[in-house]
């Protein structure tokens, strides 16, 4: 069937402005939305620019507002946008550097600011550390975080302000929190006690609604806030 | 032109990478060049497990887990490197565990392992559950929590920057030359040691389960300075690519009891391996899948196959096959077990074929997915440029990249993860070690020159040839011709359209002459890179008059040992020409007999 991609655009050497193009293409209701991008820039513009790897949900590289919502490109198939016309726009509140790409450094600061790395100073045992089944699986939801920012970026809180620390850093900080073995709960639950941490979410739940992984964000920051409260982990 | 210092310089973020960053940088300044965030490397797909030979779920030995290596390499792997690889797992694994990494776990607690393609008990010729897993997202969990760590080490990244030539100075590595991918700038990176860890190059096929960036990249920078490479004609194809899309459906799921279905509704493994069926190993698989649908038993006689992983189905056949779960009890499998142990090959499922895993099977194709030959290198990760194994100071290789060889002539699955894990650290500890001991060679007056010619040329084509076509000749060509099933006589057609596709390659405009992310610019200059490694893996393979694991030839079907149990080394020579040399495979204890599965 036709359709007709509107894209944003944006060359920073060129313009003064970003502006939409429209281009019409022959696409199967199967092909993903990356499938399009690629075929713009194959035949219709070689300076499209936009970040992708795996095509398959998993690298992460290509989160993009897509008729109004964050996806991944390469898991937003034209049949379930229910619609011929497809937008797609930059993800909201990071800077623009041209076209579809944007400034990821303010995103993995934060990231890097909630200690998103296991500790624990004891002398490791020979093999492996016990950990229950259930222990294991308490914490198994954040671990399938790939930071591809979907939903930091559809956050309004987020694009308020980017001081706040926002969902992807505190998933981030829960998948360590919550992890049995882990000995450094207390120091990222101070870290997120703060004015631009857990209590900037007002359980608005675009993120948990975006999320390619399916993530249940919002509940993954009560428990964060229920832990600072409580004093408790668990 | 910037210029940096590192004691150690690594190419690429994934795990062979990171692993290497982080051995290094404990007494080396060390940074990580990646044309990628880190997060979005390649190993980061990789689904089913990494194998060691812990025995936490039955008996289990890491001799069991080489010779089992060995016989999936079809004796051409190297038998000393494949050793120190699966003794040396059983702790690579743990250490993983120890840095945080999420394995499934146990009824004790300890480490969960299914069963993979190719691994058993070398007693009963049964499968052995030895591939330690995290759900079906274990390179995922690999990957963050190396990179994790390399944070926590304060471990220095440039990322997205493309390196695109290598320095070669006095015979010694000296550095490399990359581009910010944000502003064009090149930047000469002056090191002591030089580890490529760059990963694949499976976007040469049509359909591949291999990322946008799995473009040879590291392949094709070191061979353009007369480093050899090894074993280009092994290539290998994974039986479970999702129809159309080469998505990979992980082996995992024959291991917790999926089977493959053809257009008759046979389970025909059966007739191939009588054994293991299923988890034979890969290369047994996809040849087996191409004779079912020539043969007309493709599902309506189409060009793809069932995975079926139906509670039923599971049941059934693992009842049959007299299948039991440690306890001593019939394993029996429910819909929600299945989707706990493969959420995310139920949603890939879900996403891209509308097929919900446990009530329909999954229409399933061979894809291209791992590229066994590469950079030579020794077990310490050592570049080594010769037959007589002759190491390049400076340079380094580990992972996919490299080729050690492990993986011989078909990798078993798992075996990747561990070959990250192992050589990735080996080659961190052995470069930093040689830094220490090192001085920095001068860099050459001009060290940006050559990448000028290279990108300059690009910039400045007239012409109207378009990517998209180029590289999709290439991919379907190379699919039919130099793929699953090989002949010589098209195997010589393809090197012809290859040959002239590098032609038509030089007329390709540059649409975008912008410095602000150049994607464009990048992805001209990893078509070069493919449609060498292209051209050298055809050759490679032309030469080859024999059939052994990844390469089958209709014309020459039998594997040869007396003419052909040796490694190929490549040269590409500075007029374009490949010289051909041969090595010897290092035989250990396991002399080469018949593969039987």
């Amino acid at each position: 069937m036709q359709v007709t991609v509107k894209v944003f655009r944006f060359n920073p050497e060129k313009d003064k402005k970003p502006h939409y193009e429209k281009y019409k293409l022959e696409a199967e209701p199967t092909d993903r939305v990356l499938d399009m991008l690629e075929y713009i820039k194959g035949y219709y513009d070689g300076t499209l620019s936009f970040r992708r790897s795996c095509a398959h949900g998993i690298c992460g590289s290509d989160a993009m507002r897509i008729n109004g919502r964050n996806y991944l490109a390469c898991k937003a198939l034209l049949k379930d946008m229910h619609s011929k016309k497809i937008t797609v726009e930059p993800i909201l509140g990071l800077r623009v550097i041209k076209d579809l790409i944007v400034d990821m450094e303010q995103f993995f600061t934060h990231y890097k600011s909630v200690m998103p790395y296991f500790v624990n100073d004891e002398p490791p045992p020979p093999a492996e550390r016990i950990q229950t089944i259930e222990e294991r699986e308490r914490f198994d939801d954040t671990t399938k975080c790939i930071l591809c920012a979907c939903c930091t970026t559809s956050c309004p809180i987020y694009w308020a302000s980017d001081d706040y620390v926002g969902p992807a850093a505190m998933i981030a900080a829960h998948r360590f929190i919550f992890d049995s073995r882990d000995k450094a709960a207390a120091e990222r639950l101070k870290i997120l006690n703060d004015q631009f941490g857990v209590y900037r979410c007002h359980t608005i739940f675009n993120c948990t609604e975006c999320c390619p992984r399916e993530i249940e964000i919002t509940q993954a920051i009560g428990e964060l806030k229920a832990a600072i409260i409580t004093g408790r982990v668990d | 032109m910037k210029k940096h210092q590192f004691d150690v310089i690594v190419i690429g973020a994934g795990g062979a990478g990171l692993m290497a960053a982080l051995y290094a940088s404990k007494t080396s300044n060390t940074a990580v060049i990646s044309k990628l965030y880190p997060t979005r490397s390649h190993t980061g797909t990789a689904q089913g497990g990494v194998g060691a030979a812990l025995a936490n779920e039955e008996e289990d030995h890491w001799e069991w887990h080489t010779f089992d290596s060995v016989k999936g390499s079809d004796y051409l792997g190297d038998q000393d490197a494949i050793e120190f690889m699966c003794y040396e797992a059983v702790q690579a694994v743990y250490e993983l565990e120890h840095y945080g990494l999420p394995f499934s776990r146990t009824p004790e607690g300890k480490i969960a392992q299914r069963p993979f393609g190719g691994h058993t008990n070398n007693i009963t010729g049964k499968p052995v559950r030895r591939a330690c897993y995290a759900a079906d997202r274990t390179g995922h969990m690999i990957l963050q929590t190396l990179y994790q760590q390399c944070l926590k080490n304060n471990v220095n990244f440039f990322d997205e920057f493309q390196v695109v030539d290598l320095l070669v100075v006095n015979g010694v590595a000296a550095g490399v030359v990359a581009i910010e991918l944000g502003t064009s700038e090149l930047h000469v990176f002056h090191a002591k040691s030089v580890i490529f860890a760059t990963g694949g190059h499976g976007r040469v096929w049509d359909i591949t389960s291999n990322a946008y960036a799995y473009t040879g990249d590291g392949i094709a920078i070191t061979m353009r300075h007369g480093i050899p490479m090894e074993d280009m004609e092994f290539f290998q194809f994974h039986p479970t690519g999702i129809y159309k899309l080469g998505i990979l459906i992980t082996e995992g799921v024959r291991g917790e009891g999926g089977v493959l279905i053809n257009g008759k509704g046979e389970r025909f493994m059966e007739r191939y391996a009588p054994k293991v069926k299923d988890l034979a190993s890969r290369d047994v698989i996809s040849r087996a899948m191409y004779l079912e649908m020539k043969a007309g038993n493709g599902i309506n006689g189409q060009n793809y196959l069932y995975l079926d992983v139906r509670p039923e189905t599971v049941n059934k056949y693992a009842a049959l096959d007299g299948r039991r779960r440690q306890d001593g009890s019939p394993y029996v499998m429910t819909g929600e077990e299945i989707i706990a142990k493969l959420p995310d090959i139920v949603d890939f499922a879900r996403t891209y074929l509308g097929v919900d895993p446990v009530a329909q099977p999954m229409p399933v194709q061979p894809t291209a997915h791992y590229t066994m030959g590469g950079i030579p290198t020794n077990k310490y990760g050592e570049a080594v440029i010769d037959e007589n194994n002759t190491v390049m100071p400076g340079l380094y290789a580990a992972g996919e990249v490299a080729c050690v060889s492990v993986h011989g002539a078909n990798r078993l699955g798992t075996n990747s993860l561990l070959d990250l894990i192992v050589f990735g650290k080996h080659s961190g500890l052995r470069a930093a070690e040689y830094a220490l001991g090192a001085d920095f060679q001068p860099l050459p007056a001009d060290p940006t020159e050559f990448t000028r010619a290279q990108f300059d040329r690009i910039r400045n084509v007239q012409g109207n040839e378009k990517i998209l076509e180029i590289s999709g000749k290439m991919k379907t060509e190379m699919m039919d011709l130099v793929g699953m099933f090989r002949t010589g006589e098209g195997m010589q057609s393809a090197l012809e359209i290859v040959r002239e596709l590098r032609e038509r390659y030089k007329h390709i405009p540059l649409h975008d002459q912008g410095n602000v992310f150049n994607t464009e610019l990048i992805n001209i200059w990893e078509l070069g890179n493919l449609l060498e490694i292209a051209e050298l893996t055809t050759v490679c393979a032309l030469a080859r008059t024999e059939s052994r694991g990844g390469h089958a030839r209709d014309d020459y079907p039998k594997r040869d040992d007396v003419n052909w149990l040796k490694h190929t080394l490549a040269w590409v020579k500075p007029d374009g020409e490949i010289e051909l040399r041969y090595k010897p495979v290092v035989i250990t204890k396991y002399q080469p007999k018949e593969r039987v599965y």
